[in-house]
């Protein structure tokens, strides 16, 4: 073997370890998405797609449907500084109470984040630092069987009061007929985070307020807020299965879904679902924003929706940054609005003819996804947990009969005002 | 083991020799069995232990989970506290006296039908018939389920509108409508106890039949000589004898009970019908990050069942000591 040989394989041998330096630099990075509908499966495709253009490789965490249960999660996961996960799917409400654990992505945002909606931006930034990206925003919509309405001659609902009596009448007209398993309203009724979404909806559209104003101030106990749990209370067990009490967003689609209730209210991630191919009630269901209470009251739907943000304790903060730069980007959210009917979180999508051939609500709810009701999260800090779990357990014991809704708010009143030490917080 | 106690009692023999002899045989023969408790011990306090005095010594702190570094000592106020003329504090916040109540109900209950169950169970396994060791198997397997499994499937079989329990009730006629087994507030506790005594009556069984198995034949041969009739017999002689057997296993499923968790939590979240202290202690320390209150619920759990066993023990005792 001669000299230029050995050169020749050494160098070989030289450029192929530079090679495997090379690989080994990309990094694995882990996200956490939802499972819920088809969340898990576009987290996916979306994440693989930067994996390949990006060279780097990723990891799905799936995690529980329940809110509650993910925070409760997450919580557990941050406290203890764990590098496992580097991009969290975090939910609208979490950024005051997680901001510690998340890197500040301002930087790396730059001018994308200016083409968000601008209130999701001010509610992700905590002491100046944005500590997540809008993904995609939620409100609460009223989906409707298109058929049986008009089989029965009804118009869609703009009033609480007008849901009841159609969903009643057809509820009747539809048992009558013979299937007995017909109800006319299924929504979110467990005790959990839900039901406060649920609930926060029919108390703002009879005008009693989102709980605690934006000063901090508890404005729980008032006449409007009572008739929106007295109303909500009286379909339990006449138009709505007593069961509802312990139904999140899932359950409530399985009913729906299944040909089994006349409206449901969900988030908006239920409309490519509901019309996907194997889907009983495909073609047959309609959405509109959820009604009023009474003539004087107002639509109004909570708003929702998921942010990603970066772990501090991640060990490829910059790839993670990437990441959620790309899931976030214009492409990627009309990606999933069309496949997945996910709401994008930048205003130009709503005029798009792609989407809006998707997603024909996208443009007629326009406004009830930008005027959404935020829930108390900002006014309350990191106590909104607990008073979000105050109200839905009163809520839950309206709803059950266990008391009534005027006793119900009264005492809701004085334990958060408690909380509050008199609305500082 | 074995091998173990013989040298013991031939250490004690050659020791009663001499008296010198003795003490340092015995100094070396404590001094080795330190040596091999010591990891044992060690581990014990590091995995029983240190999360022990940590929780308790936190009871007494307003640490959050946001920041576990960032904590001060407040004393006796996660327990009860005076703050402008209001009382505050676990001791006098109803939601915890409430989750004491479930627990202490559902701890109750169900063991008490799993004893029953459980010791009917056991007497047909002990009967010899054909078979026998295949339907002792299949008896466990409930058992053997996962909790997190079993509730998760327990939980769509008592869906409301889809679930086979409706299903199969209304089919033969028992109820006209279908019911919100865990919807319901006033069944959800009836339906948290009842898949709780389906998955723990075979251990029940299999503790009490252990016992049963070591019960001397002679007295059931006199009691046959005799010619007293099998029920007097039950009460007689085999509940008699049974009873230390039984009274483990009680204790056993006592202390797992007061400290329930994962099957409530599953089937029913947070609901406040519900809700046990270990849901409730959870709750405090995760979805409210408030860790000092939790921790303060967490040793209140741990005093309240060192409390019932200790009663339950007592009054066992008294009871043997008089007959």
């Amino acid at each position: 073997m001669d000299l230029r040989k050995h050169a020749a394989l050494i160098a070989g041998g030289l450029s192929a370890a530079l090679m495997t330096i090379g690989l080994a630099h990309a990094a694995t990075i882990s996200i956490s998405c939802g499972a819920v509908g088809k969340e898990l499966e576009m987290c996916k495709t979306g994440a693989e797609a930067w994996a390949k253009k990006t060279g780097n490789q990723v990891k799905l965490v799936s995690t529980p449907d329940s809110t509650t249960e993910r925070l409760a999660l997450y919580q557990q996961l941050l406290a203890a500084g764990a590098s496992d996960i580097d991009v969290f799917q975090i939910d609208v409400i979490w950024p005051g109470i997680l901001a510690n654990h998340f890197i500040d992505l301002s930087k790396a945002a730059g001018k994308a984040a200016d083409e968000h909606f601008q209130p999701i931006i001010k509610n992700n930034t905590v002491g100046g630092k944005l500590v997540g990206m809008p993904w995609f925003t939620d409100a609460g919509v009223l989906y409707y069987r298109k058929d049986l309405l008009e089989k029965y001659g009804a118009k869609p609902p703009t009033t609480w009061e007008e849901l009841t009596a159609t969903a009643q009448k057809i509820q009747d007209g539809e048992r009558k007929a013979g299937n007995d398993k017909m109800w006319g309203y299924v929504w979110q009724g467990r005790a959990y985070e839900g039901l406060t979404c649920d609930a926060l909806e029919w108390v703002a559209s009879y005008n009693g307020g989102t709980i605690v104003d934006p000063a901090g101030k508890v404005t729980i106990n008032n006449p409007g807020a009572i008739t929106a749990l007295k109303t909500a209370a009286g379909w339990v067990n006449t138009i709505t299965p007593k069961g509802v009490l312990n139904y999140g967003e899932e359950e409530a689609r399985g009913v729906f879904q299944s040909g089994n209730s006349v409206f449901m209210r969900n988030w908006p991630y239920a409309w490519n679902l509901a019309n996907s191919a194997d889907s009983p009630i495909k073609g047959k269901v309609g959405v509109v924003a959820l009604p009023k209470g009474g003539a004087n009251g107002r639509n109004a739907a909570t708003l929702g929706g998921w942010q990603l943000a970066v772990s501090k304790y991640s060990k490829n903060q910059a790839q993670a940054a990437d990441l959620v730069m790309y899931l976030t980007s214009a492409a990627e959210q009309k990606r999933r609005a069309i496949e997945a009917s996910y709401n994008p979180t930048i205003g130009s999508l709503y005029k798009d003819k792609d989407v809006l051939a998707a997603v024909p609500f996208f443009g007629s709810l326009y406004d009830t996804f930008v005027n959404a009701v935020p829930r108390p999260s900002t006014p309350t800090g990191t106590k909104y947990n607990q008073v979000s779990s105050e109200f839905w357990n009163a809520t839950s014991a309206v709803l059950s009969g266990q008391t009534d809704a005027a006793a119900a708010v009264k005492s809701l009143d004085e334990k958060l005002s408690r909380m509050s030490r008199g609305g500082k917080w | 083991m074995a091998v173990h106690s013989t040298d013991t009692t031939g250490a004690a023999r050659s020791a009663s020799v001499t008296r010198s002899e003795k003490s340092e045989l015995t100094r070396s023969r404590v001094g080795s069995a330190w040596l091999f408790l010591a990891p044992m011990l060690i581990l014990l306090a590091l995995v029983a232990g240190w999360p022990l005095v940590r929780t308790i010594w936190f009871g007494f702190t307003d640490a959050n989970l946001a920041d576990l570094s960032n904590w001060k000592f407040v004393g006796l106020d996660n327990y009860i506290a005076h703050y402008e003329g209001k009382w505050s504090g676990l001791l006098v916040d109803p939601e915890w006296w409430r989750a004491v109540w479930n627990t202490v109900w559902f701890a109750a209950v169900s063991v008490a039908l799993e004893t029953i169950f459980g010791m009917v169970i056991a007497l047909v396994l002990n009967a010899s018939f054909p078979g026998r060791g295949l339907v002792r198997t299949a008896v466990l397997i409930p058992w053997a389920v996962p909790t997190i499994v079993s509730a998760k499937m327990w939980s769509w079989m008592l869906n409301d509108q889809f679930g086979i329990v409706n299903d199969a009730l209304m089919k033969i006629g028992l109820i006209a409508h279908p019911l919100a087994w865990t919807a319901n507030p006033d069944l959800s506790m009836i339906s948290v106890i009842m898949v709780d005594v389906w998955k723990t009556t075979p251990f029940m069984a299999l503790l009490i039949l252990a016992g049963l198995q070591m019960l001397p034949s002679d007295c059931y041969e006199a009691a046959r000589v005799d010619g007293i009739n099998p029920v007097k017999v039950f009460f007689k002689v085999t509940l008699p004898l049974v009873r230390p057997a039984v009274m483990v296993a009680v204790i056993f499923r006592a202390l797992d009970a007061l400290r329930i968790f994962d099957l409530i939590y599953v089937l029913t979240s947070n609901s406040k019908d519900t809700m046990s202290m270990s849901v409730y202690a959870r709750q405090q320390l995760v979805d409210f990050q408030e860790v000092g209150y939790g921790s303060a619920a967490s040793t209140l759990l741990f005093i309240t069942v060192g409390l019932c066993i200790i009663l339950y023990m007592v009054a066992g005792r008294v009871q043997l000591e008089k007959e």
